[in-house]
Order: C-alpha cells, then structure tokens, then sequence
C-alpha cells in the first residue's frame, strides 16, 4: 500500500502550492434529504501555475470554487470538512469580514454567465472600480480611471467611453471581457474562471481564451479554470483536475491526461470530444449511463456502475489516489498494485492520438 | 426628451378625451338624473333642466362638456347649489392631498425598509413578523383600522385627537389608517422584489468583489428591487391623493372623497363629470411623472426611449 497517499502529500506534490484544497466536503441539505456535492476533493495549483478541473455537469467543480470563495450559499450548503489553504491561511476558519479582504483582492472569479453577471443599473467602470475603491484606497476618480485601463487589458475598444455605459449596451463577448476586467481588478495572485466560455458563441469563445491566455502570459497570474469543454482546457492549462461525482478521479499535467489518461472516465471523456478527423456520419461517442445520485453516493468508486472494466472491488470499496507517473494521480483499482487483472494493459488511451 | 414630453403630453390629452366620452356614456346609460330622488313640481324640474342645460339633445350636452372642459371650466354642482365644481375641488382637494402624502410617506418608507428586511432575513423571526404585518395590513378594512385606531389612542389613551382636521395631530390617526393597507403591499411587493434581485447573478460578482453586505444590498439589490415599485407609485399617489370617503368620513375631513361617492347616488352630472376629469388627470400626470422617473433608475428604459424619439 506504500503507493497510496495521503492528501497532504498529494497537494504538496505539485510544488509550492498557493491553493490547496484537502478532503474538502461540501453537502446541500434539500427538503429530500442531503445532497453530498463534493465527497473529500484534494486539489492544488502551484504560485504562477495553472490548472484546469473537468468533469461533467454536477460533478461538483464548481461547489469545490463556491467553497474557496466563500461564495457557497448557507444554507442549504454546509461544509462538512477538509481545509483550504490559499496563501498560507486556512479560508474556511477566517471570518466573513477576512474572506471580503480576500475576495476579489487575492482571488477574483469569473462565472459562467456574462448576460446576468453584471448589474443592469450600474455602469461597466463603476462596476469595476468598486472592487479598486474597496481593496486600493483610491478615490473613486482614481479607481474610474483604473477601470478604463482594466477595460482596455481586456481590449475592449474605446474603453474611456465604454466604462460610462451600461452593460445592456455590451454585446455578449463584451460583457466576459468586462467580467475578466473587474475579477482582476485589483490583481488577484489566482483567478478562478468558473466555464467563462460556456455561455458564448464559439468565434467569442476563442477570443476569450486567447485573452486568459494573453493574460496570464503577461501578469504571471494563478489560474484555476472550471470547464466541461476539453478543447478549452488543452490550450490554457498545464495541469488537469478530472472530478467525477464529487470526487477527484485523476490529476496531472495536460500531457499525462490527454495521452495517458489512466481513469476509464477520463478515458470515455476524452473520446466523446467530436473530432474532425472521423468520417462526419459516425455517431458520437458518449458514456452511457448517468452520474450516480448523490442523495445516497455509492460506496464503491461512483463511476463503476458505467464502467466496462469495472471489478467487484470497484463495486464495494473506493479506490484511493494512486501514483501512476511523475505527478499523475489515479483513483481507479485497475492501477492499484494489488491488482493483478492485466485488464490495465488493455486499456486504450483516448487522447487525440491512438 | 423635450420631443418626448411633448408626444406623450398628446396621448394624455387623447387619453383624457376618451376617459370623457365613456364617462359621459356611462353616466347617461344609467337610469335616473339629478332631479329623481327629490319631489319637484314640473315646471320646476323643467325650470332646472333648462339651467342646468339637461334638456338639451344628448349629443349637444356633449359638445357643450368639452367646450367647457377646453377653458378648464367643470361646471356648476346641481345639488352643492351655488358652488361650482372647480371651486369645490379647489377647497377640498388640499386637504385631501395633505393627509393622502402623509399616508404614502409613511406607507412607502416603512414599507419599503420593511420588505427589505423581510427578504434579508427571510424565514427567520423579523421575515415572519413583517409577513404578519403584511397580511393584516391587507385584510383588514381601513374602517376597522381607523375605529380601533380612535377607541385605543383617542378614546382610552387620550393622546391624539379622535376626530377633525385642525392642527398635524389631527392628522396623524387618519394618515396611518389611510396608510396601512398601502404599507402592507409595499411590504409584500418590495420583499419579493428584493428576494428576486437578490438570487440573481450579479449579487453574486458584487460578492465576490469583496463588497460587504451592505454595499451589496444597498448598491445592487434595492436600487434594482425597487423598479416594480416605482411602477405602482404613479397610480398609487392618485388613488391616496384624492381622498377616500370612509377615512374622511369617519375622521371628519372635508376632503374631496365624499364627493366621488355622493355625486353618483345625486346623478350630480356635473360633479361625476369633474370628479372623474379631475382623478384621471392626476392619475395620467402621475403616470407620465413615473415613467420619467423609471429612465432616472433604469438606464435600459432610458435608451429604448432615445431610439424611439
């Protein structure tokens, strides 16, 4: 069992880390009983690094950032357990009062919607230079000029007139810009970008990425980058969060994931990307079966009852983060060292490449 | 924006004529005139009739009606003998005013800080106790209101005047009668209002700015929670303005109320006729006043009106 870790180790792994998440474990109570969301995620990103989590629709990506951010609503959520540690200090034991020095200062958030993300009664740069009055001390002259300048790091054109005007006269794609703009505002050391690009057009979505990549070429931010979009994540980040029904399935650099994913999920993900290179009448792949309930969330590991390799074991107990390359984690039996099934062998990677 | 003011200024004087012509319509439709309920020889009736310009074919009475309305002219009361309905709604309508923006001022204010506190601590003991207040403000009849109001603090407390309409403490029992129903909407309305804008997204990036909860519920939440309001604030400072018959009645104030009500059992035509003018203008000049405030509070009417001009 030495390949079994523990979650500290496993959040040390990747260097210095300026966000580590441990065991974090977040439910929602609801009228039809508690709903586990995130079930003991361990996650971290390095100082200057930048790490993509992926997964499909509820897995729990996003409630795992809520949590970072304090953002996550209480009730009916809760945090069960587990320790953030950004920057040296544990988020979940500072006060309400610490986390609005922390928000938006140390860490800025894009969310995933840009139409109803901005207030409709305010102007763009007084949205943003909100944020630079209350962590900058700068009077609100002071800050408005800032935020024209945030407005043209993002290229929005004309900022000096665009910053006066309302978010209803922004077009879509604008609107992100504007969001990035007052997320990084103040300089945040890490960005959370909870799916910018889920609710846009695909020409707009590329011009976003290309501005979070520019981005964080040029300021050396943090990233941590939230999306269910493979294609997006195989541009932006270096290394990749696999979650699957609130838990962390496998993690490691881009490569690792994209040409040597270990987890039949990762697997089965990878290969339900659409590609342009298979004849156009083929049918697209896609993972039968649907995500367990997490009312009751299994004991076992949750993806066993969709997955074509699934053992006994798989069934009964959970499997543990296994070391499978140079910081490339799996949580899966197939790779444990107890197993004996050559079944691993079998296993065809699902990247871009066969 | 003058253009604006000009083109709807139009649509209230269209608006006013067509209130006219149905209320003219209406008023003749019913059976009965002013002379029914009272014992008059015929000669006299005749007499009056002829005064009063009633014996004249319908569509003449018609013509004469906008002709006078045109010069600001309401006509003469037939059963106020004497007075003119101009001069009627002149003496009583003040007071009326008065005690209905009483009424509002302290309807709006505590209604609206009380909607907002429902929605912050909704489900908690303060949300219960302004729903609590909500409700009996609505069900209750402003009569009810008005005499337990006059047994508790003017009959055994002593405190304010039971009755008339004399110095501001006169005013203070009928203002807050007049008010509680408004208020109790007001509560309602405003703590939905407030419990919507409050889910909505961009709540949460003024969270995740850092901004403390005041700034977040100040900035972003009530200025966007109070736009439905301000839509019923028009028609609202009408209704309450001109006076209610039951609170003037009951407090003993010469407003403009009882004669709304009086002028339709009298078939007073003139006074219906001047009442109903009178109401309708205020209601669309508040209307017109509201919709020119909405601009102010949402840049996104502001824009679709310069388009439009």
């Amino acid at each position: 069992m030495e390949q079994t870790i523990t979650d500290q180790e496993l959040s040390k792994a990747a260097g210095k880390p300026l966000l580590s998440i441990e065991d974090l474990q977040v439910s929602f109570h609801t009228y039809a009983g508690e709903v586990h969301a995130v079930r003991g995620v361990t996650y971290s990103v390095e100082q200057g690094g930048s790490l993509a989590v992926v997964g499909e629709s509820g897995c729990g990506k996003t409630v795992t950032v809520q949590a970072v951010m304090g953002l996550t609503p209480m009730p009916p959520g809760e945090i069960k357990g587990g320790r953030i540690i950004f920057d040296g200090k544990n988020l979940l034991t500072l006060s309400e009062k610490q986390m609005q020095s922390v928000r938006g200062k140390d860490i800025g958030m894009i969310f995933q919607d840009p139409m109803t993300g901005l207030n409709p009664t305010m102007t763009v740069g007084r949205q943003i230079a909100e944020a630079i009055v209350k962590h900058q001390n700068l009077s609100r002259r002071e800050a408005t000029e800032r935020a024209v300048e945030m407005l043209s790091l993002v290229e929005i054109p004309n900022p000096g007139v665009r910053a006066y005007q309302y978010p209803h006269e922004f077009s879509g794609g604008m609107r992100q810009r504007a969001m990035i703009a007052i997320a990084l505002a103040c300089e945040p050391l890490l960005l959370i970008a909870d799916e910018p690009t889920t609710s846009l057009d695909v020409t707009i979505q590329s011009q976003i990425l290309e501005l979070l990549q520019s981005l964080q070429d040029r300021l050396g931010m943090t990233i941590v980058l939230i999306t269910h979009n493979l294609g997006v994540v195989a541009r932006l980040s270096r290394n990749i969060v696999v979650m699957y029904a609130g838990k962390v399935v496998e993690s490691g650099s881009s490569s690792d994931i994209f040409y040597n994913s270990a987890h039949p999920y990762t697997q089965a993900l990878l290969q339900s990307v659409p590609r342009l290179d298979r004849p156009s009448r083929m049918e697209l792949a896609s993972i039968p079966g649907t995500p367990p309930d997490l009312f009751q969330p299994p004991a076992g590991c949750a993806f066993a009852p969709r997955c074509k390799y699934a053992m006994k074991v798989c069934i009964e107990h959970d499997a543990q983060p296994t070391v499978v390359g140079d910081g490339h984690y799996v949580s899966c039996w197939l790779h444990h060292k107890a197993n004996p099934n050559p079944l691993t062998q079998k296993l065809q990677n699902g990247g871009s490449y066969q | 924006m003058g253009r604006y003011i000009l083109r709807r200024f139009g649509f209230m004087l269209i608006s006013l004529w067509v209130i006219v012509t149905v209320s003219f319509i209406l008023m003749n439709a019913v059976p009965g005139g002013p002379f029914t309920s009272v014992k008059l020889t015929p000669l006299v009736e005749k007499q009056l009739e002829r005064k009063y310009g009633l014996d004249k074919p319908r569509w003449q009475q018609y013509i004469t009606l906008l002709k006078n309305l045109l010069r600001f002219d309401l006509g003469l009361s037939i059963r106020e003998r004497g007075r003119s309905v101009n001069d009627i709604i002149k003496y009583t309508f003040p007071t009326s005013a008065v005690l209905g923006l009483e009424a509002l001022t302290f309807a709006v204010t505590l209604g609206l800080a009380l909607g907002i506190i429902a929605a912050l601590y909704r489900g908690k003991g303060l949300d219960y106790a302004a729903i609590i207040i909500a409700v009996i403000g609505v069900s209750i009849p402003n009569f009810v209101v008005a005499s337990i109001l006059q047994y508790v603090f003017g009959y055994k407390l002593n405190l304010l005047p039971i009755a008339r309409w004399e110095s501001f403490k006169h005013t203070i029992l009928p203002a807050f009668a007049l008010g509680l129903g408004t208020l109790a909407s007001m509560t309602r309305m405003m703590r939905s209002s407030m419990l919507e804008v409050l889910s909505q997204d961009f709540i949460r990036t003024a969270k995740a700015k850092g901004l403390t909860s005041a700034q977040i519920i100040w900035r972003h939440g009530v200025r966007n929670a109070i736009l439905p309001i301000v839509t019923i604030l028009g028609p609202l400072t009408a209704a309450i303005t001109t006076g209610t018959l039951v609170i003037e009645r009951m407090f003993g104030i010469p407003g403009l109320g009882k004669y709304f009500v009086e002028s339709i059992y009298n078939r007073d035509y003139p006074m219906i006729m001047g009442t109903t003018v009178f109401y309708s203008a205020i209601l669309l000049f508040m209307t017109f006043l509201v919709d020119i405030a909405y601009g102010l509070v949402d840049p996104r009417i502001r824009i679709a009106r310069g388009k439009g001009d």
